[in-house]
């Protein structure tokens, strides 16, 4: 009885520290080995495998080097030409912007939604959901449909003189955009969806009562209780862009590289796995330093502004 | 209640108009009527207090007020201008909500500072006036706490400061005790009272407490049913109610059915279930009926020995519940037909005078006797 030989009381029952581990093993063992196996386990391959080399038929092993980091950095072997942190940059100006024009959409539908009746709200609800029941592809060539020269939304643009008549309105950053906002919209309202519904609109009340005008109710006091459903949107929304390739291609044009299709690329037709491990590292360190610089930013300005 | 405390005799204020007019205020949500043309002046520096059941409309008439809700019919004057386009920011009335509605996310400081900082007031300037504000009511101690750290009674403080601090002409208060238990609550209405008269402020104060409107209020205007039964300073409520509502929900009454018997210039005699009792000259007043109802307050039933009951308006009656509560003791009477409760105070020493069972004569002094209008 050296191990656990203490005993607490927890939940009513009487254990050892020993009972304790087992029994808590017994609900989370599962969860730890499902992870370990599909996530870390893959992960720590990608790490390794990112320093090593590529042979000649698209196999990998020794010797350990540095070599893919420095060519992903842009010191290739015709000097510096930086095109992958490039590529970065373009995946995260497009996860950039189609988080924001998410944001945008995504608040005054939240508010809408939630003023509407039980029975409304829901229906609500379900149409944010129904168009995941239709596969991203088939989506995003519904749009190319509608957004071709023939198609109802650039007839429309057409007449109003926005673009010239008989020329479509993909491909091109606007589809693109359009495209990307309403793939990701729903990871946006629903969590901001779920934050707005739990207002306390006593709190605007007060806001107003003590000389707040529309704005600044919602600056003061409406902003800063949406803020976590907000933030967990952001997410949502942000991650899954930067690594989004389909869209752009299909509704851009397919001319210029994403993070995406460049991993894709390197696993696929270059056969070039170390680096492919390279690029896949680097686009999550720079995701999550994104992220955490986010938070402090945001944590920083909530702590003064809000 | 002091008759130098109270403001009444001021009438208005510099401006010459009352600090709240509202006249024939209709307010209905769907079917529900939550106001019925209600008018209502409100004098400059009162501390005047609306009372009444849940539902009754108290706080739509002070969300009305405050602008954060609108009438359907009749207006709101705030210190003789008209209030209503005046949206709620731009209104001189600050209002503490019963829930508090602190902002979760700002420290105290912050909190009490809102107010001016949306008035654009000088960092220094406010500063100044948060700081006295906390110090009035006792809030500086804690001033960089969230409003997650505190007690109900400090975020009551808190509530209070944020609203004080814009020098409101009107403060509007919505129940602000009612959360809070009640021991703390009697503190806070000996402190709010006193806060007002040092501020000659008006305050508009929410219920459904009646000895909490009785204990701070100059005037208290009692609700039913979205409309007002009566207004008046908060003693003359209490000893001549107009109805039986009023009666029964300020303190408890004994009802006794009336008829007239006997009318002889202003001295009037009526026959009730107890026996002919007589009225004071004028009780009637204006009423022209023949039949209405007598209110008189427990503590008014004097309870005497078979020995005494000589004299007038006296009534034999038997013993046929005691309860005793410490201070006092409650008689429930038989007389004749009625049931009348008579509250004695336990002045002298030992157990109560009368036991179950025992004669008695319950005497109704005439002076204490209210017509009642319905």
């Amino acid at each position: 009885m050296a191990l656990g030989s203490r005993e607490e009381v927890r939940f009513g029952e009487r254990l050892t520290r020993a009972g304790q581990f087992l029994r808590s093993l017994s609900t989370s063992g599962p969860g730890i080995f499902w992870v370990s196996l599909f996530l870390l386990a893959p992960l720590l391959a990608v790490a390794v495998i990112a320093f090593l080399t590529r042979g000649p038929y698209g196999d990998f092993g020794g010797p350990f080097t540095l070599q893919n980091y420095r060519r992903l950095a842009g010191f290739g072997v015709l000097g510096f030409e930086p095109l992958y942190p490039l590529i970065i940059a373009r995946s995260l100006v497009l996860a950039a912007g189609t988080t924001a024009a998410c944001v945008i959409a995504a608040f005054p539908l939240a508010f809408f939604i939630a003023a509407l009746s039980p029975r409304f709200k829901n229906v609500a609800l379900t149409l944010v959901i129904v168009p995941f029941w239709t596969n991203l592809l088939i989506r995003t060539y519904a749009w190319q449909i509608l957004f071709g020269a023939e198609g109802p939304l650039a007839r429309l643009a057409a007449a109003l003189r926005l673009i010239p008549d008989g020329s479509a309105l993909y491909p091109g950053t606007f589809a693109v955009t359009v495209g990307m906002l309403c793939a990701y919209v729903p990871f946006l309202v629903l969590p901001l969806y779920t934050a707005v519904e739990k207002l306390d609109w006593s709190i605007a009340e007060a806001a107003m009562d003590l000389g707040a005008d529309g704005p600044r109710v919602f600056r003061h006091a409406i902003l800063p209780q949406v803020m976590p459903g907000l933030v967990a949107g952001i997410i949502l929304v942000f991650i899954p862009a930067t690594g989004q390739f389909v869209i752009p291609d299909l509704l851009g044009g397919a001319k210029t590289a994403l993070l995406g299709n460049a991993i894709q690329q390197q696993f696929g037709p270059s056969r070039d796995w170390p680096f492919g491990s390279a690029l896949a590292f680097v686009g999550m360190a720079v995701v999550m330093g994104g992220l955490w610089l986010y938070a402090r930013v945001a944590g920083e300005r909530g702590q003064e502004l809000l | 209640m002091a008759a130098a405390a109270t403001p009444t005799g001021e009438g208005s204020g510099p401006s010459g108009h009352p600090a709240v007019e509202v006249q024939g205020l209709t307010r209905r949500f769907g079917e529900q009527v939550a106001l019925d043309d209600v008018s209502l002046a409100v004098r400059q520096g009162e501390f005047f207090s609306l009372l009444g059941p849940s539902g009754c409309g108290k706080t739509t008439l002070l969300r009305i007020l405050a602008g954060l809700d609108l009438p359907d019919q009749g207006s709101v004057r705030i210190e003789g201008v008209d209030a209503n386009r005046l949206a709620a920011h731009r209104r001189p009335v600050n209002t503490v909500f019963q829930s508090y509605a602190l902002f979760p996310h700002m420290t105290v400081r912050d909190n009490v500072a809102f107010g001016l900082r949306m008035k654009k007031v000088s960092p220094t300037e406010t500063a100044e006036r948060v700081d006295r504000m906390m110090d009035l009511v006792q809030i500086r101690s804690f001033a960089d706490r969230k409003p997650a750290q505190l007690s109900g009674g400090q975020k009551q403080r808190v509530a209070l400061a944020r609203a004080l601090v814009n020098e409101p002409r009107v403060l509007l208060l919505d129940e602000p005790l009612g959360a809070l238990d009640l021991k703390l609550r009697k503190e806070l209405q000996v402190e709010l009272s006193s806060l007002q008269r040092r501020l000659q402020i008006t305050f508009v104060y929410v219920t459904h407490d009646q000895e909490e409107a009785l204990v701070m209020s100059d005037r208290i205007a009692v609700m039913r049913a979205g409309r007002i039964e009566q207004v008046d300073e908060s003693h003359r409520l209490y000893e001549r109610p107009r109805t039986r509502f009023v009666g029964q929900f300020l303190g408890s009454c004994n009802l006794l059915d009336a008829a007239v018997r006997e009318r002889r210039g202003e001295s009037v005699t009526v026959d009730t279930a107890v026996g002919p009792l007589r009225l004071e000259p004028g009780a009637l007043g204006t009423l022209d009926r023949r039949c209405f109802s007598l209110a008189i307050r427990p503590e008014k039933v004097l309870v005497l020995s078979p020995s005494e009951a000589t004299g007038e308006n006296r009534a034999t009656a038997k013993v046929s519940q005691i309860i005793y509560i410490g201070s006092e003791t409650h008689y429930i009477l038989e007389a004749g037909s009625a049931r009348l409760t008579a509250y004695a105070l336990n002045a002298g020493a030992g157990a109560p005078t009368y036991s179950v069972g025992d004669s008695c004569v319950a005497a109704l002094p005439s002076s204490s006797l209210v017509v009642l209008e319905d």
